[in-house]
């Protein structure tokens, strides 16, 4: 089990009894209140539209890197830009790749998403951005693999992505993530001794102002004493 | 008259008190444009006149079906930093928390951050779907979940990006804009173990996860031991609905964690036996570290404290006796204690805690000072139930470099000048 599921569960256990586990609750049937009505096969299918990184909830379909050429240049370029750079403040989708140790990292697809399954699961939620759950499977797929493409995960520019292939693609970082480890690498800001009188050796200096970057919205016009 | 001209005519007219009074507060950038003019005093109203609002007839109980504050209180709204982000549909704004005391927000004032506009929900056609690893799928509406046994709790709720732009070093002069994404209400709502209880878990049911109706359809997994634990299903925050920019009709709360998971406009809950893995837990809402590694999975918010008076909003503006005030938070518990410093932490002392202390809200503290005209450093520092002492910007730099953008709960200093002017500083 990992550091972090092992920390949930303790405070799972502080909160309740550890009986309460998802099997114990399950059993629990003779305390059901008779609320809400079952929920029908289609109803289910029509909402269910999430994907997992082990290909759980990924549908039927396929599209090629040149068909989602096509599409990101009608649907995506005007905030994404032609090749995934990100015009204004909108996302950069491609490239940075070897940047995350840089001072300034370029977390984009290609560098940062550990799992392919996430370009997919947030296109079909939620792209294009104002049109949200209006492309085909089929659309998506092409969309994922040109996406991929612009980043250098696929490299072959006549690739088909589809939901017999999706599994075999890696993503650069995909072991790029460990589970939150605070409470021992920050151990030490636990049940420390706290100075409260005569604390520091030297002069406090100042050492950065937000003044000096004047990017504050209400800068000029925030009450002055001067 | 320009803004400019009457917030200016308005200082000079103040300083006859000797240090000058700070504005009813600055207009946002959101309200340039629009004649908001200062609000002025006007000495025929003062003693010994007999002021107007003496004489005449105020409004009468048909004005105002739905109260709203004073008109001299219209400074006090959320604002945004138009810069931060690339449309102000997938954007945030920010809590007043200069202007506010005691522990509770307001519900016009919680401040927003939403990924797809703020979506407005017929509450009569709004549904929530319970699937997965379930006995038997279930499909809820508001009155279903209405029916089940009631829970009334304050928490609150600070977005993991709250003071993420600080990171590289003061950059935000104003306490709303370094952490004003954190606010506290109390919810009303239904817990969601009883209503995952209705569907029955299968045995290997280990996340879930849970989306919003909203054009982002925002979704992320939530570890089945917490959704079991304390997590509610609301319907209401400070007695009445939801807002609309709050997740109405239905939301999700996560006590003590990041504002992220708490999903908005809640749909549906798919019980799965692994994580989902989506954009707002990987690509976003994971913490970088300088050996280009992230953290996952970092859930809960640490102890956190700001002095929110004086602050850039609310310089100091009387020499003599001074009210400093503060909140402090911890997502692992109740806070215990609070520390300031008025001197750069060379001394520190215990602040005031008043009102309620409660488990994973916030707690209001204050320091009664006398105040000459000398320059201050203040900072506060928060202790939690675990023994948990909020670290300096420096300590957190030391473990997590500076590009993670999440989770910066270090202490905040303020400089205040000797005319009372405070700025946004860091110290070494």
């Amino acid at each position: 089990m990992s550091r972090s599921a092992r920390t949930i569960l303790l405070l799972a256990a502080i909160a309740l009894s550890a009986a309460q586990s998802g099997a114990a609750l399950a059993q629990a049937s003779a305390k059901k209140l008779g609320l809400g009505r079952e929920a029908t096969a289609a109803e289910i299918a029509a909402w269910d539209i999430d994907v997992r990184p082990d290909g759980h909830g990924l549908p039927p379909g396929k599209g090629t890197v040149k068909q989602g050429e096509e599409l990101f240049t009608a649907l995506c370029a005007a905030c994404h830009g032609d090749f995934g750079e990100g015009r204004d403040r909108w996302p950069v989708l491609a490239g940075g790749h070897g940047t995350l140790k840089n001072d300034r990292p370029d977390k984009t697809i290609g560098s940062f998403w550990p799992h392919q399954s996430t370009v997919f699961d947030y296109i079909k939620r939620a792209m294009p951005f104002g049109n949200a759950q209006s492309l085909s499977n089929d659309e998506i797929y092409a969309l994922t693999a040109y996406v991929l493409h612009l980043n250098d995960v696929i490299k072959d520019a006549n690739f088909e992505l589809n939901d017999k292939n999706f599994l075999s693609i890696r993503m650069p970082n995909a072991d790029g993530f460990y589970d939150d480890d605070r409470e021992t690498a920050e151990k030490h800001f636990w049940n420390r001794k706290v100075c409260m009188k005569d604390c520091l050796k030297t002069e406090p200096k100042v050492t950065g102002r937000a003044q000096v970057l004047d990017v504050t919205p209400d800068n000029k016009t925030a009450p002055r004493v001067d | 008259m320009s803004e400019e001209t009457s917030r200016r005519r308005f200082l000079t007219g103040a300083v006859a008190g000797g240090l000058a009074a700070a504005g009813a507060g600055s207009a946002g950038a959101q309200d340039k444009g629009k004649a908001a003019t200062a609000i002025k005093s006007n000495p025929k109203n003062q003693p010994p006149n007999v002021p107007s609002w003496s004489k005449v007839l105020g409004d009468g109980v048909a004005t105002h079906p739905y109260g709203k504050p004073s008109k001299f209180e219209r400074h006090v709204v959320r604002r945004d930093v138009e810069w931060l982000t690339a449309s102000r549909e997938s954007s945030v704004n920010f809590t007043p928390l200069h202007e506010l005391d005691g522990i509770i927000t307001p519900n016009g004032l919680c401040f927003e951050r939403h990924h797809g506009g703020a979506a407005e929900i017929n509450p009569l056609d709004h549904r929530l779907l319970v699937h997965g690893l379930v006995d038997k799928p279930l499909m809820f509406t508001m009155d279903d979940l209405k029916r089940f046994p009631r829970v009334n709790r304050i928490y609150f709720l600070e977005c993991a990006a709250n003071s993420g732009m600080e990171w590289r070093g003061a950059q935000l002069n104003g306490c709303q804009f370094t952490h004003g994404m954190v606010h506290n209400v109390m919810y009303t709502g239904v817990l969601l173990r009883d209503v995952l209880r209705e569907a029955g878990l299968k045995p290997n049911a280990r996340w879930l996860q849970v989306e919003g109706a909203d054009s982002a359809g925002m979704n992320r997994s939530l570890p089945i031991e917490k959704a079991l634990a304390d997590c509610i299903l609301a319907f209401k925050m400070n007695g009445e609905a939801l807002r609309t920019e709050q997740g109405y009709p239905l939301r999700l709360v996560v006590p003590g964690w990041e504002g992220n998971i708490w999903v908005k406009w809640l749909r549906r809950i798919e019980v799965g036996d692994k994580p989902w893995l989506a954009r707002e837990e990987t690509s976003k809402y994971t913490d970088l570290m300088a050996d280009g590694r992230s953290r996952r999975y970092t859930f809960i918010m640490d102890a956190k404290s700001v002095v929110t008076n004086p602050a850039p909003e609310a310089p100091l503006r009387y020499k003599g006796r001074n009210v400093l005030s503060g909140l402090a938070w911890s997502g692992r518990g109740r806070i215990t204690r609070v520390d300031v410093t008025l001197d750069g932490g060379r001394n520190w002392r215990e602040a005031r805690i008043d009102g309620l202390v409660l488990d994973k809200s916030l707690t209001r503290f204050y320091v009664d000072f006398d105040w000459q005209g000398e320059e201050l450093l203040i900072q506060s520092r928060a202790h939690d139930e675990t023994g948990y002492v909020q670290p300096t910007k420096d300590e957190l730099r030391k473990v997590r470099g500076v590009n993670s953008i999440y989770h910066n709960n270090g202490i905040q200093t303020w400089l205040v000048r000797s005319n009372g002017e405070t700025e946004n500083v860091e110290i070494g």
